[in-house]
């Protein structure tokens, strides 16, 4: 189709190292991985194609299925208290926010969200050393409001250790849902609620009636963004138990044991296959999450223009 | 509303706010006032403050003696700074491309380079290391800043290309009448307008490059290429007992990104009202 028009060559100019440095390191080496886990170790060492063998593997053979089952069960609860607990506080907070003539909210807003630029190492360390029996920040706390009892190492028991350690990192991470929302409630017109306090509608059920239904897409959007972030956690495991995810596996969740399988650990070697097949299955598994939102949440909450 | 229940109503609101505050800024408060203590203080009274009776500098004499301490700031920094420096030239070359011009595949485009704000770029780690051993990139700081490039492009071309949308016409054609190259209206005339924006996308970016420990854990272990994330984890588990110097160094490693956040901190909020995240 010469259609006589000059070639533009300046949008290739504005495209290229972008797509270029994007294409090269996230989407070959995305779709590398996926190839990879496609494949295993042959008999003579050499790489073979195994189909979906390594996911066969993955989800049935007991000495791999326990390890990932047990990962994606602890992900899923570490994913149950951020929507439970972080995003309803973040909620509360920008609400309380983004009240009219609130004195010191840029001191609030700027304060509470300082433990998200925190490092994982930071936030990891100070957490085990306030909770440690030995130190005792904690214990001495709770003694001097007469609650000792209550203290128990909760990071070295299995039965407690995944939830403090998910609580760690909801403390850590509260103020991106608190600053999405203050955003979105501040971007609400005078207009709209002026209408309402005519009709006589204030304070709480002003926020529930007016305001929570104008914010349900934000709210969408910091749900699936909690999503993927926690399926995709790493780093405050890996800080504070370390690749084994101890005590005895029970903080284990993907990214540690995608590590603790690529990299090996101890005895174990490193499996570049099985690494694969497990960034594979969590590949998928973020794929189905994005898609729910998309296709199923996304398309059915209204929007309103103003 | 009468002024009395409304009085009750901010009261309230302030003590939920402070509360919350004190929740957050807690931690922080107890590594940077137990680093300038003696060992004796720290476990006696862990919550007292460094008075001349248990001030002690023992734990940043420690760190400073350790040397790498500065090497590792310096690595840190050369990544973050050249990351960032890319990511904003790139991304808006690439955003400035898909929201000035209509060309064939544009959607298409916008969709591809928009896909990475919802894959993690940590799985395809695998194939990445397997590239970076190939090319001989492993243990450089080159290594990490091409894989934070490509990981902070896909948000930046996101939020910068609604904010050029909003760049008016008029100033664009006026400049091409003046016969202005396309290069020169990006350079000279948009990429001015968008600085609110860029900062915005500057925080965004900046934050997770500097904490990250995954790829320098990965792709850049050595010694002389360390992170400082990277470096204070290490010396963590070097030092275990030796409280002082931890804590010295973890309160070093909170000051640089704490100082560029509140620099940036109102640009933050600013650039989210705008409407870049709605």
């Amino acid at each position: 189709m010469a259609s006589g028009k000059p070639v533009r060559w300046h949008i290739a100019v504005f495209l290229a190292p972008a797509v270029l440095v994007y294409s090269a390191l996230m989407i070959i080496p995305l779709f590398g991985t996926l190839l990879q886990s496609l494949f295993n170790k042959g008999e003579a060492g050499a790489r073979m194609f195994v189909g979906l063998g390594n996911f066969a593997k993955l989800f049935g053979d007991a000495l791999w299925s326990d390890a990932f089952w047990n990962a994606l069960g602890n992900n899923t609860w570490f994913f149950v208290i951020h929507m439970l607990v972080q995003n309803p506080i973040g909620i509360a907070l920008a609400a309380i926010l983004s009240t009219p003539r609130l004195r010191m909210a840029v001191f609030y807003r700027t304060a509470i969200f300082i433990p998200t630029i925190l490092s994982f190492v930071i936030v990891g360390f100070v957490w085990k050393l306030i909770l440690s029996p030995i130190w005792g920040i904690a214990p001495g706390m709770l003694d001097a409001v007469g609650l000792k009892f209550l203290f128990t190492p909760w990071l070295g028991k299995e039965e407690y250790a995944l939830t403090a350690l998910a609580l760690v990192s909801v403390w850590q991470f509260v103020g991106i849902p608190m600053m999405l929302i203050y955003a979105a409630l501040l971007s609400i017109p005078d207009e709209v609620l002026e209408a309402a306090e005519m009709d006589g509608i204030t304070g709480w059920s002003q926020f529930w009636k007016i305001k929570l239904p104008l914010i349900l897409p934000s709210i969408g959007i910091i749900s699936i963004l909690t999503f993927v972030g926690n399926f995709n956690a790493f780093d405050l495991i890996y800080v504070a138990q370390g690749a084994l995810a101890g005590p005895d596996f029970s903080t284990d969740i993907l990214g540690t044991f995608l590590y603790r399988t690529f990299f090996g650990f101890q005895l174990q070697l490193g499996d570049p296959y099985m690494g694969s097949a497990i960034a594979g299955s969590m590949f998928g598994i973020i794929l189905i999450g994005v898609c729910v939102y998309l296709f199923g949440i996304q398309t059915r909450l209204r929007r309103y223009q103003f | 509303m009468s002024a009395r229940m409304s009085t009750g109503r901010t009261v309230a609101a302030h003590a939920v706010l402070l509360t919350y505050t004190l929740i957050a800024l807690f931690p922080v408060f107890v590594i940077v006032i137990n680093s300038f203590k003696s060992r004796k203080a720290i476990f006696a009274d862990p919550l007292a403050l460094p008075l001349p009776g248990n001030f002690d500098l023992i734990g940043y004499q420690t760190v400073m003696k350790q040397g790498d301490f500065f090497l590792y700031f310096q690595n840190s920094l050369i990544v973050t700074a050249a990351s960032l420096f890319f990511v904003l030239l790139f991304g808006a070359m690439a955003a400035f491309a898909l929201s000035e011009y209509r060309f064939r595949g544009n959607t298409l485009m916008g969709l591809y380079l928009a896909l990475g704000i919802m894959i993690p770029i940590r799985l395809g780690t695998v194939a990445i290391l397997e590239i970076m051993v190939a090319s001989g990139l492993v243990n450089t700081l080159t290594a990490l800043i091409l894989v934070y490039t490509a990981q902070g492009l896909p948000l930046a071309v996101f939020i910068l290309s609604e904010f050029m949308k909003s760049v008016s016409n008029d100033l664009k054609n006026a400049g091409r009448i003046d016969g202005l190259s396309e290069y020169r209206i990006f350079f000279s005339l948009v990429l001015p307008l968008v600085r609110p924006a860029m900062a915005t996308v500057a925080v965004f970016t900046m934050i997770p490059i500097w904490n990250d420990l995954w790829f320098p854990l990965i792709l850049a272990p050595s010694e002389e290429v360390k992170t400082v994330t990277l470096g204070a984890q290490v010396f963590i588990g070097q030092f275990v007992t030796n409280w002082n110097a931890v804590l010295a160094a973890l309160s070093l490693a909170i000051v640089p990104v704490l100082v560029l956040y509140l620099i940036f901190s109102r640009q933050l909020i600013r650039g989210i009202t705008a409407g870049a995240v709605k």
